[in-house]
């Protein structure tokens, strides 16, 4: 299954540049739609820790914010990206009735563009990140690695629920149901630690832990949770496995049911 | 070597509503559930294929034929893996393209220069193979000026001539082609025929679906003939066609008997009239009803009428009419000069139309009975049908009659 989309890579980023272009053409705000979103999830989380930094009775300080920033970016790429492959085989409908290719590169290319706003987002808050003095240390090479973690899981997912969402069209509701609460399940606007031991709830959560590290090499410097770090690697190679053979096995079966 | 292989192929599909979502599988299943059958059909079932077997050689020109629904599509979609068979193999060797659907790839919103590299690798090209065809497929589709427009602006002939450039650009060494060929203008048709050609001498095996009957026939070697998923006639255009044509035919006429029957009901309300035609036979020689006629052999009409009242002067006409509404012939006994001085109670008439020469097709013969000035006819009579069988003659034929003709060359 891996071949067959190796073969067929151009058309990968022919269906990536397109869900691009698209975005980039249609939308009046041009590249500044990759950071809108991030930037009211950024806001929203500001208000969360305004919340909470009056309760506590002690300030805001910068770090915190920053660690939103942080965590919001890669948590609105996994939004988008399970948002665009949840609707990539069905919307695309016209293509799979009609035409053979692997069909694994319809939720792979919109992860894909996901990934191309994370890219564009990253880079504005790198920028920011630099004029703040945040500063950088030998731990900041965890994340490409956290950042193929993140994608892997997220690819996998994405592809079990398009194929899911193939056969059973309410899929995607119950998926957009849990997608935006589930920013409050995920620390995102605040740490995992603050649970003391309730934490391991949250980062059982892949996603948690991916951010959680994260979190901790660009902004804390410090060598992430060995732990949770492999866990993370694990279950993201295993979900990516896991949906890509679902994907596979149901494939044969998408013309005559879509 | 066979390029296409198809072994004992079966394909099962569902009619009706299905489950398709969460909300209506959840309950089910709690219900007991059928365990899955791969050879027996439920009653939502039916078969589109059902046992379907040939082989394709290299550089062959394989036309497949058949009604509506008789599963010619299924076949080139399992050919080209949208969908698997239910049973049965399929095998397929070197690169296999379809010119099927050539647009289906297309978004409207990019510009036409990159559809042709979207639509391109859809259909498995890489984009380096597009690059070095970039400058052939813009010139195929003669559409140079507008390569850089959103393709929602075009025309619908640019849009299709566009995607069918891109797909004939492709060399393949199987060619699935399903009635695409009647694409843009003359001008663009003349050039896809070329093309054709082309790909026909380079020695490209191709699969044809079509129901143009002459394009099947001048460039297809074989045939196949499918009805209701069976392969039911398999050899030469020369003898499938007429075949095909038959069962069309046949179809016609059903149909036509259909409609005289609801369209009679509808007018029985004045069988009142005072003549009454009781009993028409169709026959050759012998006096025996008969349907199906040969070309050129001879039409003779029985008619029993019944006649209410005694008629004076009364005009008897019979039209012959093709299915398609077409009037074929007329006569009546006025123009003839056969006079009939009167009728009153039972009788009949003969009326022999001789060697009509009519080409295959369904007709129906229109009987009516005038009044001696041709102003009020006292009865109408056309749900006689007939059928003028094909045989050994080539295509589609679109002309009423086929004369005997005798060629000769002279000086």
């Amino acid at each position: 299954m891996f071949k067959e989309v190796i073969k067929y890579r151009d058309l990968l980023f022919m269906l990536t540049l397109r869900d691009i272009r698209i975005r980039y053409k249609q939308a009046a705000m041009g590249f500044l739609w990759a950071i809108f979103m991030p930037i009211v999830a950024i806001l929203a989380g500001i208000i969360v820790k305004k919340v909470m930094a009056v309760m506590s009775g002690k300030p805001i300080d910068s770090s915190g914010i920053l660690a939103i920033a942080i965590k919001v970016i890669p948590w609105t790429f996994f939004v988008s990206s399970i948002k665009f492959s949840v609707q990539s085989l069905v919307g695309n409908a016209n293509l799979v009735t009609k035409i053979y290719f692997p069909r694994e590169v319809l939720p792979l290319a919109s992860i894909f563009a996901c990934l191309f706003d994370l890219l564009i987002a990253g880079i504005a808050l790198a920028v920011i990140l630099i004029f703040t003095h945040i500063g950088a240390t030998v731990y900041l090479l965890w994340l490409p690695v956290l950042l193929i973690f993140l994608v892997l899981f997220t690819a996998g997912l994405g592809l079990f629920l398009a194929s899911a969402n193939l056969f059973y069209r309410d899929i995607k509701y119950v998926v957009e149901i849990i997608l935006m609460f589930g920013i409050f399940f995920t620390p995102v606007f605040y740490d995992a630690n603050m649970f003391g031991n309730w934490q391991t709830l949250l980062l059982i959560n892949p996603i948690g832990s991916i951010l959680e590290a994260i979190n901790s090499i660009v902004i804390l410097h410090k060598m992430p949770n060995t732990f949770w770090l492999a866990y993370a690697g694990i279950t993201s190679f295993a979900v990516f496995i896991l949906g890509m053979e679902v994907f596979h096995k149901s494939e044969p079966l998408f013309a005559e049911n879509i | 070597m066979n390029v296409i292989e198809f072994n004992g192929v079966w394909k099962k599909f569902r009619k009706g509503e299905r489950f398709n979502s969460l909300r209506d599988r959840i309950p089910n299943l709690l219900r007991k559930k059928n365990p899955a059958n791969n050879g027996m059909l439920n009653d939502k079932e039916f078969w589109a294929l059902k046992n379907v077997s040939f082989q394709v050689k290299n550089g062959d020109v394989l036309g497949l034929i058949g009604a509506n629904g008789a599963g010619k599509s299924t076949a080139l979609k399992l050919l080209s893996r949208i969908m698997n068979p239910t049973k049965g193999e399929i095998k397929i060797e070197g690169r296999l393209s379809a010119l099927i659907e050539v647009t289906a790839g297309f978004h409207n919103e990019l510009t036409g220069r990159e559809n042709i590299y979207l639509n391109g690798t859809i259909m498995g090209m890489t984009k380096k193979e597009i690059d070095s065809k970039f400058d052939k497929i813009v010139d195929f589709s003669g559409i140079a000026e507008f390569i850089d427009t959103p393709v929602k602006r075009y025309s619908s002939g640019m849009y299709s001539r566009l995607g069918f450039s891109v797909a004939a650009h492709m060399d393949p060494d199987i060619l699935l082609v399903d009635e695409v060929l009647a694409v843009g203008d003359i001008a663009f048709q003349a050039k896809c025929a070329q093309k054709m050609r082309e790909l026909l001498n380079s020695g490209t095996t191709i699969m044809l679906v079509s129901h143009n009957l002459p394009l099947i026939q001048n460039l297809c070697k074989r045939v196949i003939l499918l009805n209701k998923g069976e392969i039911i006639k398999e050899g030469t255009p020369d003898e499938v066609i007429p075949y095909y044509q038959n069962i069309v035919y046949g179809k016609q006429e059903e149909e036509l008997k259909k409609r005289i029957l609801s369209d009679s009901d509808k007018v029985a309300i004045n069988t009142d009239s005072l003549v009454n035609i009781s009993d028409v036979l169709l026959y050759n020689g012998e006096l025996k009803h008969k349907t199906e006629f040969r070309i050129g052999e001879p039409i003779s009409i029985k008619l029993n009428y019944e006649a209410k009242e005694r008629i004076e002067n009364p005009i008897f006409t019979i039209d012959v009419i093709r299915a398609d509404g077409v009037l074929c012939c007329s006569s009546n006994t006025k123009d003839d000069n056969f006079a009939i001085a009167s009728i009153d109670g039972r009788g009949a008439i003969d009326i022999n139309l001789g060697n009509l020469n009519l080409a295959p097709a369904t007709y129906f013969a229109k009987i009516s009975i005038w009044d001696k000035e041709m102003v009020h006819p006292y009865v109408i009579r056309k749900n006689d049908v007939f059928r003028i069988q094909a045989g050994g003659c080539s295509g589609e034929i679109k002309a009423v009659f086929i004369p005997e003709v005798k060629w000769k060359t002279t000086t």
